[in-house]
């Protein structure tokens, strides 16, 4: 990629103020994506330096009162608008009712703290931001403070503050919006004392998001709502096989409608295609359906999911690279046949289809561009519009626009909606260009979540509890052939593949985990929780038939197992078995299933109740515990774990699985992918969050993972069968 | 926007006009005295021709026993978790009017016209596992008239001739990917001369279950 | 091309389109509506839903040529009571995620308690079926019909 070019990002900010704020983790390594700093930062490819964060990068006071908090994150469901503002306004003893939450442009001081660019993925929006908006708030207090004790000749330590206004002594008061102008003068203090919890205002306390009303009334503009002027639609036909070339094509048909302003062939970041420009959407898609295109799909590999799975299944059958190794890998053999366990697991490919379809505007100016992106990587994608454009990073202005969900799609390390729409926009120039793929295109456009096998071999102990387990795992890297894969591919193994198994919180003495990375001819990527998609399913569902071959509680049997460690997951199991008193008094036909999983530093337990209507898994019920650390805003977790489960049953939905044929996508659209609609999802999910002042921990992804093993575990209790492959098609 | 609903008082008048003819014995299925026996051999070929349309996916989609339409020429589950409804026409925000129209949308590939509803429960030809039922049971219930909204050999006749949805099978528009949908295996022509055979022939029906 | 004369939250509006075109397109494009949203183009998900002559309608699979009653926006469904009564439940049930799909989830919503002010979670699930939420925010949705139902009582 562009390790070489480095964004010197002009941010048309006042930098009148400079805050020195090291970085939170320079050098350090995160967990959950195994990716370290200094390596993600991929555009300095250098460590990066002490950030600093002028505080009008972030909060301006402005004259009538209202508090402008800027969010250095893509807000797409998360809550994160709400929250970041909500714990800088906490420090800042600001009045919530004039806080007004603005998304960032791309700039530097918006990367990312832990991951040196900015984005959203990981779960890092609150864990990575915390400290800093506590800081750039308590900062900005401070600033406040000193303009007022100028103000009325007093010391500092003799002012307060509350809801936007200083208290001096006496009767004095001044509003912030009086004294911002002063305070604008007052130096940046090095350090800050932050409050300690009791103190806490907003944090931790259930507050309503910042965005519901517009995005109740209509209001709410996502990026393709867009609207500039002389703006222009474009689309693309994308080859039927990825990496296929146009050999000819015949737009006759296709200009003969009018309001259509362009059609050529482009590059893609697989293969060529050919875009359309057209006025309005519906004429660019008339005119592309009109297309007559030749293709060369010679030379490339035409997938099949039939065939892919016979290979994955060979593959599986034999040892990959080493991703853990603990205790005697040949202690397996030594247990008696009737005590082991063999299971393989099969995970299809799967589309994310966020509600908004994808989608990109930019308008190209001839020496420098605009972009109008609903991204998750916002510096990566400004370099990459600046690239396809012939120019310098910090010649593309970057808005970040709200995006209709995401959950990893708008993170696309090829940057590659972003690049078709600079490259269209770079024929047309000063016409701004909305690129915009079609449900269509989407759902057959790649980037999917990989499919996998899994292959586990469990030696059962005397005590019921495993002694030996063997795991391989099949599935194609997320990352090889990118700059990610030197920290990312470790002996040989993308550390994504076997995240949630090689990092197990069980307790297996002899434990031996390799994979196998197969490259295939089909773009893959990060699919909300990544790599516990499928292990933790895996992880759970063993887990749960080894508690019922011990004819143990699926509760106790996991805290027997888990180590000593794993206090985050220990608490949450211990919650949940409190909250869910509801398993030993069931309706007939109905039983409970159980999973907990940790990933990114949050942990979650899970019990469902399930019942099978309509040769369907009926989920009347689930009570999750979490262990986030602090909620910052209890409101949003419990949100993001009622839905995050109805999400993670994508997984089991009968059509949720995408397929190959020749090399070809086999279904179109929601008609032949579906993911759960209202009957699907669990009918009430209750959320019990473990009360803890531990720093906070992502609640983005944490709750995909749990929702599908607890369904089939409760399955298995009601037909005696285990539940190995992916989609659920059958009961 | 024109919604045509089922005018009550034809169905009224044929009801009043069956009674008058079951009471009078003049109708029956087999048995009628006035038909030949090569009649009834005739009247039994034509049956299976009209079967053969009647079990088309243009017209079996929609004469499920499930509380579900079907849609394409495989006949599987409507998309989107469409349902029959109270009255064969969907629930409250997901309607069968939601999407058909009074005519095809063929630039989205959405079939409509008139009053687009399901059959009702009494006139399923399917069973709940979403196969079609046998050409003796199909046609005892298009014969049955406390199912077929009392219709008689020649209201039948008028309804296969006539009724908007019933002509719709073989206007069937396009799908959404521009492509014509398939026409039932006969022509409509067809399918009347067939009809009115079997109805001349006193509606016979094929034994067997 | 042709001229089409709609009624759209009660004000009268003229465009000139190509017959073929959906509702969906020329809300959005022509009269700059754009709370309507596109999210499947074959009335698989429901986040085009408006209410054209009363009925709960699929604007992505509506040509124009075939409109022909008043319609119904997000934008403008506050004007009803039953309407204003779901957008606000909406918000106070903090319902929403990313929010893309909410407009037409509102709209199904409205529809079903016109038709049916008690809805059963039967109820709820047949009517609100058809309508895709990505984040599946179906539990807040539940609860939202459910107060907006208690409210109107």
């Amino acid at each position: 990629m562009r390790a070489a070019i480095k964004p010197e990002n002009d941010l048309r900010l006042n930098r009148r103020s400079f805050l020195s704020v090291s970085s939170a983790a320079a050098g350090g390594m995160l967990v959950a994506l195994y990716l370290d700093v200094s390596a993600f930062a991929l555009e300095s490819n250098q460590a990066p330096q002490a950030k600093v964060y002028p505080p009008d990068a972030f909060v301006h006071v402005r004259p009538d009162g209202k508090i402008e908090i800027t969010v250095n994150r893509l807000e797409f469901g998360q809550g994160v608008q709400t929250a970041l503002p909500m714990i800088l306004a906490d420090e800042l003893d600001a009045d919530w009712s004039q806080v007004i939450a603005e998304l960032a442009p791309a700039a530097d001081v918006y990367k990312d703290p832990v991951f040196g660019i900015q984005m959203v993925g990981g779960s890092g929006s609150i864990a990575h931001s915390y400290q800093q908006y506590r800081e750039v708030g308590a900062k900005t207090r401070a600033m406040l403070i000193a303009a007022a004790a100028e103000k009325w000749h007093v010391s500092a330590d003799q002012c307060r503050t509350e809801n936007s206004v200083v208290y001096g002594p006496g009767n004095r008061s001044a509003r912030y919006a009086e004294l911002a102008k002063d305070a604008a003068r007052k130096p940046v203090p090095d350090k800050v004392q932050l409050k300690n919890p009791s103190q806490f205002r907003l944090i931790g306390r259930n507050i309503k998001r910042l965005d519901s009303r517009a995005k109740c009334d209509g209001s709410q503009k996502f990026g393709l709502d867009l609207d500039l002027p002389g703006m222009k639609i474009a689309m693309v036909v994308h080859p039927p096989v990825f990496g296929g070339r146009v050999k000819s094509f015949d737009d006759k048909d296709a200009r003969a409608l009018a309001g259509v302003r362009d059609v050529f062939e482009i590059p893609l970041a697989q293969g060529t295609g050919v875009a359309v420009v057209a006025d309005r959407f519906w004429t660019a898609k008339q005119a592309r359906d009109r297309l007559k295109i030749d293709w060369d799909l010679s030379g490339i590999e035409h997938p099949d999911s039939t065939q892919l799975w016979t290979k994955f299944k060979e593959m599986v059958r034999t040892p990959g690279n080493v991703a853990v190794t603990r205790g005697d890998e040949k202690a397996l053999e030594t247990i008696p046949a009737a005590n082991r366990i063999v299971a393989e697991y099969e995970f299809p490919f799967l589309a994310h289809t966020p509600m908004e379809p994808l989608n990109a505007t930019v308008r190209f100016e001839g020496d420098h561009a605009e972009a109008w992106v609903p991204s998750q990587f916002q510096t990566l994608d400004q370099v990459a519009v600046a690239q396809a454009l012939g120019l310098a990073p910090d010649k593309v202005t970057f808005h970040t626009e709200f995006a209709g969900g995401g959950f990893g799609r708008r993170a696309v390390i090829d940057s590659h909606i972003p690049r078709e729409a600079a490259l269209i926009a770079k024929r047309h120039r000063g016409t701004p260009i909305k690129l915009i793929w079609t449900r269509e295109d989407d759902v057959r456009g790649g980037y999917y979540r990989p499919m996998h096998a899994h292959r586990v071999e469990i030696g059962v102990g005397r005590d019921g509890m495993p002694a030996a387990w063997r795991h391989v795992i099949v599935g194609q890297s997320l990352v090889a052939g990118t700059p990610f894969a030197a920290m990312m591919i470790k002996n040989g193994v993308d550390q994504t593949t076997v995240e949630g198994t090689a990092d197990t919180n069980y307790n297996v003495p002899n434990f031996h985990v390799s994979a196998h990375n197969p490259t295939l001819n089909v773009p893959v990527l990060w699919w909300r929780s990544v790599g516990n998609t499928h292990t933790a399913f895996v992880m759970e569902t063993l887990i749960d038939e080894l508690a019922t071959r011990a004819k143990m509680d699926p509760i106790a049997y996991r805290r027997k197992l888990l180590k000593p460690e794993a206090k985050k997951l220990l608490a949450a199991l211990d919650l949940l078995e409190q909250k869910s008193g509801w398993r030993t008094n069931l309706p007939k036909g109905r039983a409970a299933g159980i999973s907990c999983h940790e990933c990114f530093d949050t942990a979650v337990a899970c019990a469902v109740e399930v019942s099978i209507e309509n040769k369907r898994p009926k989920i009347h019920r689930a009570t999750v515990a979490v262990n986030c650390g602090l909620a910052v805003n209890p409101l949003t977790v419990e949100s993001q774990f009622q839905a995050g489960l109805g999400f993670g049953v994508t997984q089991l939905m009968a059509h949720g699985a995408i397929t190959f044929k020749d090399g070809r996508v086999e279904q179109r659209n929601f008609d032949g992918y579906t993911p759960p609609y209202i009957m699907d999802a669990p009918t009430t999910v209750d959320v019990h969050i473990v009360p803890s002042n531990e720093a906070p921990t992502g609640c983005g992804e944490p709750p995909v993972p749990v929702i599908s093993p607890a369904v089939v575990n409760a399955l298995s209790k009601l037909t005696g069968k285990r539940y190995r492959s992916l989609p659920l098609v059958s009961v | 926007m024109l919604r045509h609903r089922s005018g009550l008082l034809p169905f009224l008048f044929i009801g009043l006009l069956a009674t008058w003819m079951f009471v009078g014995g003049t109708f029956g299925y087999g048995g009628d005295v006035k038909h030949a026996p090569d009649s009834r051999a005739d009247g039994l070929a034509a049956w299976e021709q009209i079967y053969s349309v009647l079990t088309s996916p243009r017209c079996i989609n929609c004469h499920t026993a499930t509380n579900y339409p079907q849609q394409g020429d495989d006949r599987h589950r409507h998309f989107a978790n469409v349902i029959r409804g109270p009255e064969g026409k969907g629930v409250p925000g997901l309607n069968c009017l939601s999407c058909h129209h009074e005519a095809n949308a063929d630039s989205t590939g959405v079939p409509g016209g008139p009053d687009w509803h399901l059959a009702p429960l009494s006139m399923q030809w399917q069973d709940l596992n979403d196969k079609p039922l046998s050409s003796a049971a199909v046609c005892r219930s298009v014969t049955d008239r406390s199912k077929n909204e009392n219709m008689d050999g020649p209201a039948l006749l008028k309804h296969h001739q006539e009724a908007e949805l019933v002509l719709w099978a073989w206007n069937p528009g396009v799908r959404p990917d521009g492509t014509a949908r398939t026409m039932p295996p006969l022509t409509h022509a067809q399918f009347v001369t067939a009809t009115r055979i079997w109805v001349q022939a006193g509606t016979p029906c094929p034994k067997g279950k | 091309m042709a001229n089409y004369k709609l009624t759209v939250n009660g004000q009268h509006k003229e465009v000139n389109v190509d017959p073929s075109t959906p509702l969906l397109w020329v809300l959005r494009e022509e009269l700059k509506m754009t709370g309507t949203k596109y999210g499947c183009g074959i009335s698989a998900c429901g986040a085009c839903t408006v209410h054209v002559d009363g009925v709960a309608t699929r604007s992505c699979v509506l040509p124009i040529s075939l409109v022909g009653g008043p319609i119904i926006t997000i934008e403008g469904v506050a004007q009803d009571p039953v309407g204003r009564a779901v957008q606000d439940a909406w918000v106070d049930k903090d319902v929403v995620q990313c929010g893309y799909c909410q407009s037409g989830q509102i709209m199904s919503a409205v529809a079903l308690l016109k038709a049916t002010p008690k809805p059963t979670d039967t109820n709820i699930e047949e009517s609100m079926g058809g309508n895709l939420c990505r984040c599946a925010t179906y539990v807040r949705i539940r609860e939202a019909i459910k107060s907006a139902s208690q409210q109107l009582k």
